[in-house]
């Protein structure tokens, strides 16, 4: 069980003069949901990237399913079942949400009748069945968040990555939301997630990494890192955590 | 099925015209529809499917018509042979160019300048060497026979055409239902989400242009064959380019139909003015361009897309 799906390496980029990412180092154990999390601008979508192969790391290396695949191009790593969706949703606008899902499926399955009748199944799996024949254009946030996440999963990953496919989304949505992921990773596929939305983290996450300027500064179990003062710090300001504890001791 | 059978019905309206006609005028007008509506959907796969816009696709009719003619002159092949031998170098040029701009990523208004580039260069090497005969072009001296592919009356070159529409329908229409056509669409739409969802967009676009050339290389080849006469300035001018992208974007990108319904709706209108308003020279042109503008304006969707236009329309007035 405790086998890694995904190791990077000391892995680090720098884009002009600022390092988004620098000397970062984790592995995702098959079968685990754990989440990536951080301040804005903290290079959690840009580790992601690394990841993918939508951007090539200037060092470090990145294994998935035991090859090494550091700097190898996006196509080529989904094959290998590797699965993201976008933190900017990306929808084919043009054309159907079915039309949009079979792209993924079409990863796996050539003909093109059946990639879209296994749309509608995986549809259904995110609760997007009713809007199958709508274009993606007229989906609204949580509806295109629900498409990107049925797009990778058509693809047949074993190792989905989803970069923030909560925000923006109301307390609603967001719970209607989380039982899908559940799912989802119950179904065998491993899933490794950036997000802001802590109540969401909490409750979905068996471990929890965090990214503070492009350095990971803690890891663990939810409870434990949200307790941590370099986290507390990291959100808050320095100093907040002493303060913090301060205040909670004189109440 | 339905598809399908709309091709069916076509086929057999055009197949059956020259039977209820025996105006040369009519005949030769429907077929100068056709030709410039399989430019248009030659452009349509690369541009309307993949959004890859090409301001050269002159380069692919240029090297269709020369090479149909090339090898009848030089090198002793009969004609039948030779426009298969256009169409496979066609879609190798196609290739070529595909590779060299899409390896480096060229999209948008780049490749688009990158392809008239290339069209510009094709023209003027044809002037300077001496196999494409120079500025003085080259003649097909006239030896009608079937065997010769000239034949008797247009009905013969009418039918040539019929066919060539016939088949680029099927392939578009084909194109709708495959998962090339699939990936070609999701790369105009959204490269990125393509690439996240495991489709390589350079092969993908390579295989579209290559396609794309071969279609346009066989209007070449039909060209030479009918006007028996091709130079520089025709093969790898402008003019097949507009002609090319004016009647896909007028008809609606990415549909089955559009590019042969835009060509048919130009040159009726071409033929109107010109006929109205042949006494002032100059002004046919004015009123064709400046319908050009109002359907670019208001038919975003070209005329294929009449019906979501209209509804769009309605739609946000109501709002």
């Amino acid at each position: 069980m405790s086998r890694p799906l995904l190791e990077i390496e000391n892995v680090s980029k720098t884009f002009g003069g600022l390092k988004a990412v620098s000397s970062v180092s984790l592995s995702v154990e098959a079968g685990s949901l754990c989440a990536l999390i951080g301040p804005n601008g903290a290079g959690k979508t840009t580790l992601f990237a690394l990841m993918t192969g939508f951007i090539k790391p200037d060092q470090g290396s990145v294994r998935f399913d035991g090859t090494d695949i550091t700097g190898q191009a996006p196509h080529l790593n989904a094959r290998l079942g590797m699965a993201r969706t976008f933190q900017i949703v990306q929808p084919f606008a043009a054309q159907t949400v079915r039309e949009n899902i079979a792209v993924g499926v079409h990863l796996h399955e050539r003909d093109r009748r059946v990639a879209l009748e296994k749309a509608g199944q995986i549809a259904q799996q995110v609760g997007l069945a009713d809007q199958l024949e709508k274009p993606a254009s007229e989906l609204t946030v949580a509806g295109r968040k629900r498409l990107e996440l049925a797009r990778a999963l058509g693809t047949q990953p074993k190792l989905l990555l989803l970069d923030e496919v909560l925000a923006g989304l109301n307390p609603q949505e967001i719970s209607d939301m989380i039982p899908v992921i559940k799912a989802i990773c119950a179904s065998g596929i491993t899933v490794f997630l950036i997000e802001h939305v802590m109540q969401a983290v909490m409750s979905l996450a068996d471990h929890v990494w965090v990214l503070s300027q492009g350095q990971l500064i803690a890891s663990g179990s939810p409870e434990v890192v949200t307790q941590d003062d370099a986290v507390v710090e990291a959100y808050l300001g320095k100093g907040t955590a002493a303060r913090l504890r301060a205040k909670g001791s004189a109440a | 099925m339905k598809p399908l059978l709309s091709i069916a019905a076509f086929t057999a309206v055009v197949a059956l015209f020259p039977l209820v006609t025996d105006s040369g005028v009519h005949l030769n007008f429907v077929m100068m529809a056709l030709y410039a509506g399989l430019m248009g959907m030659a452009w349509n796969v690369l541009a309307g499917f993949g959004g890859q816009f090409s301001f050269g696709h002159a380069l692919f009719f240029g090297f269709g018509a020369y090479i149909h003619i090339i090898a009848q002159l030089s090198w002793g092949i009969n004609p039948w042979f030779a426009i298969f031998l256009a169409i496979a170098v066609s879609a190798l040029v196609g290739a070529v160019v595909g590779a060299l701009s899409f390896r480096y990523g060229l999209k948008g208004s780049y490749f688009a300048l990158v392809t008239l580039a290339f069209a510009e260069v094709a023209r003027i090497l044809a002037l300077s060497v001496d196999i494409t005969g120079g500025g003085v072009g080259l003649m097909l001296p006239l030896k009608p026979s079937v065997a010769n592919m000239q034949f008797e009356s247009r009905v013969g070159y009418y039918y040539m055409m019929v066919v060539m529409v016939v088949v680029a329908l099927l392939l578009t229409q084909w194109l709708k239902g495959a998962r090339f056509g699939a990936y070609l669409q999701a790369i105009r739409d959204n490269e990125d989400a393509a690439r996240a969802a495991g489709v390589d967009p350079f092969q993908v676009k390579l295989r579209a242009i290559a396609l794309s050339g071969a279609m346009m290389g066989a209007t070449g080849a039909f060209y030479v064959q009918v006007f028996q006469y091709i130079d520089p300035a025709i093969a790898f001018g402008p003019q097949a380019s507009v002609e090319a992208l004016v009647a896909a974007i007028v008809g609606g990108l990415g549909t089955v139909w559009g590019p042969l319904l835009g060509a048919v709706v130009l040159h009726t209108l071409s033929d109107v003015t010109r006929n109205l308003f042949g006494a002032l020279p100059g002004i046919n042109m004015i009123i064709y361009g400046s319908v050009l503008v109002l359907i670019v304006m208001f038919l975003p969707r070209g005329i294929a897309g009449l019906g979501v236009s209209v509804r769009d329309l309605f739609g946000k007035k109501r709002s």
